[in-house]
């Protein structure tokens, strides 16, 4: 059996996605910028995007910035938030310790340029607390950076409570919102969300195509200077077949949202039931407030990459968050965040599950995972100690 | 392109002297849990010839690869050349490892000195 149960690190582009992309590549070449009919066919074809991606987040289609992707967006949203909040003499960043990197890295950066950065910590079930976040809120806070859902543990966040009390209380409120445009609805007038980040290839888009929303009136400091296009926030030549493509595939999710959160949702708790069965684990991030396609779990005695690389070899393809797997010395920051310690984070395993998962497949993941924790345990020293009782079980 | 060589999956997908010897000679464990790799070697030796080798492993592909391949290359060695074995060897009889692997075939070449350091120390004793 071959199953793909990486989808929180990318998807498979959509059929519906593909052929976009195609046609656009072969009948829409043209420049938008160039005022000849065939520039301004492909223009016609970027403005297509814009309005079908602003009203399926309810924006307005001039708050949609077309990017890279979403390492861009997040960039280019915490700058541009940051160099407001400068010029009005507040320098105070409010986000979580268990944001994406792109998120992480640009805060350090703007550390070094005199912000100052609030984390704040996630409860054990890898969920902010709302009200720590309000208490953390000050009167030189120029920004508040939340993520929609967290990419390794599939936790959700309470973004509409925060987006409220950020209105409340005046401080521009980002989302990173790259593991949940397209998978769960967003809606950014309701939530009160100011700026967003989403990355196609999340939703069955192409890779390489992402936008920003930004409320009308924020304004954009460029990461990339050039060109007029975007309205001059965004220079180079448009990737006109990515961004058509990637408003196909975010329709199309979108459309099929509902279905595919009734049909996954049995499927992730029946292997998160079958996986518990196995001793000394843990579940990573909340039962019920987690994306319907995805399972984190912590195995106590074994290390991640090994995991991964015996489950490659009986056709599952998922991801960890131990060290080895990324050539970093810790493990993720986001299960130390939950709580996981070091011996205990090495172990995880992270299955997302696409859309067209079945419960036969459901079967195969569990067997498998078994059996290879199973194996591993078998001559781990540390699996050794612990069952000898010479350590004790963390788990 | 794979991320390892064909050697470094077949001694991690069929490693060799994999377990425990009750009775060890010599007994060497290097690394830790908080780093996400511990190594245990266990040594019988006799007439300054290592007769038996087995591993125990936590941690990353190549760590177990490391394992297996270095308990291989000292089986039957004298103790004095199984000591000189360096982690280069290691990881040039694995065909390679990725550069931050490197540590793996340390850690192996590490090991094996703690068992020999172990069964030496043992033998120090005896004879107080
Ligand atoms: C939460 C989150 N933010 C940002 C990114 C970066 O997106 P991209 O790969 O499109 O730059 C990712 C995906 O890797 C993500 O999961």
């Amino acid at each position: 059996m071959k199953i793909y149960a990486d989808n929180a690190a990318t998807t498979k582009i959509s059929d519906t996605a593909l052929n976009t992309m195609l046609d656009c590549i072969k009948n829409f070449y043209g420049n938008p910028s160039s005022l000849y009919t065939i520039g301004q066919k492909a223009k016609e074809k970027l403005e297509e995007a814009r309005l079908s991606i602003a009203e399926i987040i309810n924006a307005h289609p001039s708050e949609i910035i077309f990017t890279s992707g979403g390492s861009e967006a997040d960039n280019q949203a915490l700058l541009s938030a940051a160099e407001i909040g400068k010029a009005k003499g507040k320098t105070h960043i409010i986000s979580t310790a268990i944001e994406h990197h792109a998120i992480l890295h640009t805060l350090k950066r703007l550390e070094k340029n005199g912000f100052t950065v609030t984390l704040l910590p996630v409860k054990e079930n890898g969920i902010v607390d709302a009200d720590e976040l309000r208490a953390a809120i000050r009167e030189d806070t120029c920004l508040v950076t939340v993520m929609a859902v967290n990419n390794e543990i599939g936790t959700i966040q309470p973004i509409k409570e925060i987006g409220e009390i950020c209105r409340e209380k005046g401080v521009l409120f980002h989302t990173d919102a790259v593991q949940a445009v397209g998978h769960m609805p967003i809606d950014v007038k309701a939530m009160n969300i100011d700026m967003l980040s989403a990355s196609a290839h999340k939703f069955n888009g192409p890779k390489g195509a992402g936008f920003m929303y930004a409320r009308k009136g924020i304004r954009l400091t460029n990461l990339i200077e050039g060109g007029a296009q975007e309205k001059g926030k965004r220079a180079g030549t448009e990737n006109v077949a990515g961004i058509a493509a990637m408003a196909a595939a975010l329709k199309e999710s979108v459309e099929n949202m509902q279905a595919v959160n009734e049909r996954l949702t049995p499927i992730r708790d029946y292997i998160i039931k079958g996986l518990k069965e196995i001793p000394h684990c843990a579940l990573n991030g909340d039962e019920r407030e987690r994306m319907c396609n995805s399972i984190s779990f912590c195995f106590e005695g074994i290390e991640g990459e090994s995991l991964l690389i015996l489950l490659d070899q009986k056709g599952i393809s998922a991801s960890s968050g131990s060290a080895c797997t990324s050539g970093a010395l810790d493990p993720s920051h986001v299960l130390l965040a939950i709580g996981r310690v070091h011996d205990v984070a090495h172990g995880s395993l992270r299955i997302s599950l696409g859309a067209d998962a079945t419960m036969e497949e459901a079967d195969y993941i569990i067997k498998s995972v078994k059996e290879v924790v199973e194996y591993l345990r078998g001559f781990s020293p540390v699996w050794r100690d612990l069952t000898s009782g010479k350590k004790e079980f963390i788990l | 392109m794979a991320l390892y060589s064909d050697k470094v999956m077949d001694h991690f997908l069929n490693p060799r002297n994999v377990g425990i010897i009750e009775d060890a000679d010599g007994v060497g464990e290097v690394g830790n849990a908080k780093c996400g790799d511990i190594m245990k070697m266990y040594l019988k030796i006799e007439d300054d010839i290592i007769k038996d080798v087995k591993f125990e492993t936590f941690g990353c592909a190549s760590a177990i690869a490391s394992s297996s391949m270095a308990t291989e290359m000292i089986k039957g060695q004298p103790l004095e050349q199984a000591d000189q074995l360096t982690n280069k060897a290691v990881a040039e009889a694995l065909d390679g490892l990725p550069g931050y692997k490197m540590h793996c075939s340390v850690l192996a070449q590490e090991a094996i000195h703690e068992a020999i350091k172990n069964y030496e120390e043992k033998g120090e004793n005896k004879n107080e």
